[in-house]
């Protein structure tokens, strides 16, 4: 089944990404989990009607993107794929709120269009936030900022532990379906009985590769925790980097700056 | 059924983070006293197993359509509550992160969702009370299902509370609730019967597994009780706390950015370009005002057509200056974006010629 080899592949693309040299991948993780996050409030807490107030912030993944060295097209296919439920559940407001709020010359806009795009854009930047922050930091660097940021340290060491076995178990989950599909030439999706002993199997491979890695750990003196390698160091120019970001997101929460720009143009103040 | 970011409000995601970090905090320290290291690799192993098996696809029985594993429940069974929650919350973090489902701010509402209820609420109080440390085929079947279909009934349910809570959509509770439980109520079945099925033919190939890990720890069906009274205090704490403040605070930021925003419109009057967008604003004859924070929502949804004739301050031209504004602010973006773009091949090229152009 090429769509769950395509699917891993995907996976470790977008970790890929973080093995880059830039500017941004260099900054220490921390600094780059914490503006993510400050990022991802600053877009939520804009009022529903409020299309214009948030745009500035694209700056911020657009920024990294070109600094980043990542690659826009990719990121944006991630999103697309993502969309439905967002869109499913946004697609409704134009539906159920119609009361004009204003005007693009003859066009009466609703309120449930404006509501609707500003959906959409919240959608877009924060999940791209995500995306950029593993593509240039690298999930394991992400969950070792994780560690120093005081999150429970059974958590992140699962963090880790998974990410590294989903490559090992959805191959071979692959591998089943594979040589499943091979014997079953006339059937074109998995019947639920034979899917259920597929997946216990695969289960059952998996509680015995859990106990061989146990004893794996366990000789090289495994004790609860994994030590990283790397030291985390917090430099001037990680926070200046973040201070320099939450500013900018301050300063777009409070003035609403396409507007400042649009009367600055058009010369039309109260 | 994953929470996505743009559908919820500051105070929902907040009050669900507070919730969600309490429980991992909570479960990571019963582990820690637990002091079963084996369940380290477990979890991690488990954890990329319910992935994999989320990714293969099947055909529903009589439907036709496809259907996928979830794995609150069976995490439960092989790994008890706790760990299985934190298995769950790594799953949706990873998700979150490559997949862009849900997204960071909510991670807390999906982990409650999705790990809360099936592994804390209907795995111990369903799922335990049926099995009952005797396992048959017919109580694996009727406890899986019976626990699988409660533990997305309440995800479902909780999906509907927050979206409606957040009221960035404009879906009314009766319809969203009207249209997410029936449709969760058929997945149920469905992942029930599967899960089941899974658990059965573990218990069939190797009982030995199974009977551990049910038999493991009796006493926390117990302790799991008294937890769930008191993280219920403290969310209703929490959100009650959070609602009266995120009630209270838009209008002080409102305020503040209607002060300032004022201040800076009297502060800035170039008269540029006026003359020429002057006929435009003419004949684009109501607009109004633009901002739509402070105006709310008008008041009924019936009185469309009466609201702009009763709309009283009438701002002529910040439509147009908020069209050009953003026209500006994405031909600003674009610009830096272009000129970094620039900087760094340039640099790029100094450093190594033979680098892409």
């Amino acid at each position: 089944m090429s769509k769950i080899e395509s699917a891993l592949f995907d996976l470790s693309g977008l970790d890929a990404l973080a093995l880059q040299q830039s500017p941004i991948h260099r900054l220490d993780p921390r600094a780059k989990v914490l503006t993510a996050l400050a990022f991802a409030i600053t877009v939520v807490s804009f009022g529903k009607y409020d299309l214009t107030g948030p745009l500035p912030l694209l700056a911020y993944p657009v920024v990294l993107i070109v600094l980043g060295d990542l690659p826009p097209g990719y990121l944006l296919g991630k999103l697309i794929i993502a969309s439905p439920f967002a869109l499913v559940v946004g697609v409704f407001n134009p539906l159920l709120d119609r009361a004009a709020l204003t005007q693009l010359g003859p066009l009466n806009v609703s309120g449930g269009w404006i509501s609707f795009g500003s959906i959409l854009l919240r959608f877009g930047l924060t999940l791209l936030a995500a995306l950029i922050l593993i593509a240039t930091t690298g999930f394991n660097a992400v969950c070792l900022a994780l560690t120093r940021l005081r999150v429970p340290r059974v958590l992140t060491v699962q963090l880790m532990l998974l990410y590294r076995y989903i490559f090992v178990l959805t191959g071979e989950g692959a591998r089943m379906v594979r040589a499943w599909s091979l014997r079953a030439v006339s059937e074109r999706r998995m019947p639920s009985r034979i899917f259920s002993s597929l997946a216990g199997q695969l289960l059952l491979r998996a509680l015995d590769r859990a106990q061989r890695i146990h004893m794996a750990m366990l000789s090289r003196g495994f004790e609860g925790e994994i030590r990283p390698i790397r030291p985390l160091r917090l430099g001037a120019a990680d926070a200046a980097f973040a201070l320099a970001w939450t500013g900018f997101f301050v300063l777009v929460r409070f003035y609403n700056i396409p507007r400042l720009l649009g009367r600055l143009v058009t010369g039309i103040a109260q | 059924m994953h929470m996505a970011d743009a559908l919820i409000s500051p105070a929902v995601g907040a009050t669900m983070w507070a919730a969600a970090g309490g429980l991992i905090v909570y479960s990571a320290h019963r582990l820690k006293a637990e002091l079963d290291e084996r369940k380290v690799p477990l979890m991690g192993v488990l954890g990329a197993f319910v992935f994999a098996a989320q990714m293969i696809n099947f055909t529903i029985p009589a439907t036709g359509s496809s259907g996928h594993i979830g794995g609150g429940i069976i995490l439960s069974i092989l790994l008890g509550p706790d760990a299985a929650l934190i298995t769950i919350a790594s799953i949706l973090t990873v998700q979150a992160l490559f997949f862009a489902d849900g997204g960071l701010l909510a991670l807390g509402c999906n982990i409650i969702n999705i790990g809360f209820f099936p592994c804390f609420v209907a795995y111990p109080l369903i799922f335990r009370k049926i099995v009952d440390d005797r396992l048959t085929r017919g109580r694996i079947l009727a406890g899986s299902v019976a626990s699988v279909v409660v533990g997305l009934q309440l995800g479902a349910l909780a999906v509907v509370l927050e979206t409606v809570g957040s009221g960035i959509s404009e879906l009314p509770f009766k319809a969203f609730v009207l249209l997410m439980q029936p449709i969760h109520l058929a997945i149920g079945c469905v992942e029930g019967l599967i899960t089941s099925a899974v658990v059965s033919f573990v218990w069939k190939a190797r009982p030995e597994i199974l009977e551990m890990a049910t038999l493991a720890g009796p006493g926390t069906g117990r302790s799991t009780k008294k937890f769930l009274a008191s993280l219920a205090a403290v969310t209703i704490l929490l959100a009650g706390f959070l609602s009266w403040f995120a009630s209270s605070r838009p209008d002080g930021l409102e305020w503040s950015i209607e002060r300032a925003a004022g201040k800076s419109e009297l502060a800035e009057a170039p008269h540029g370009l006026a003359a020429a967008l002057g006929r435009v604003q003419n004949m684009t004859a109501f607009l109004p005002d633009y901002d739509f924070r402070q105006s709310q929502k008008p008041a009924g949804r019936g009185v469309a057509a009466a609201a702009p004739a009763a709309a009283p301050a009438v701002n002529v031209g910040t439509s147009v200056a908020g069209l050009v504004g953003t026209a500006l602010t994405l031909g600003l973006v674009a610009l830096v974006s272009v000129i970094l773009k620039t900087r760094t091949q340039d640099r790029a090229a100094r450093q190594n010629p033979f680098a892409r152009s």
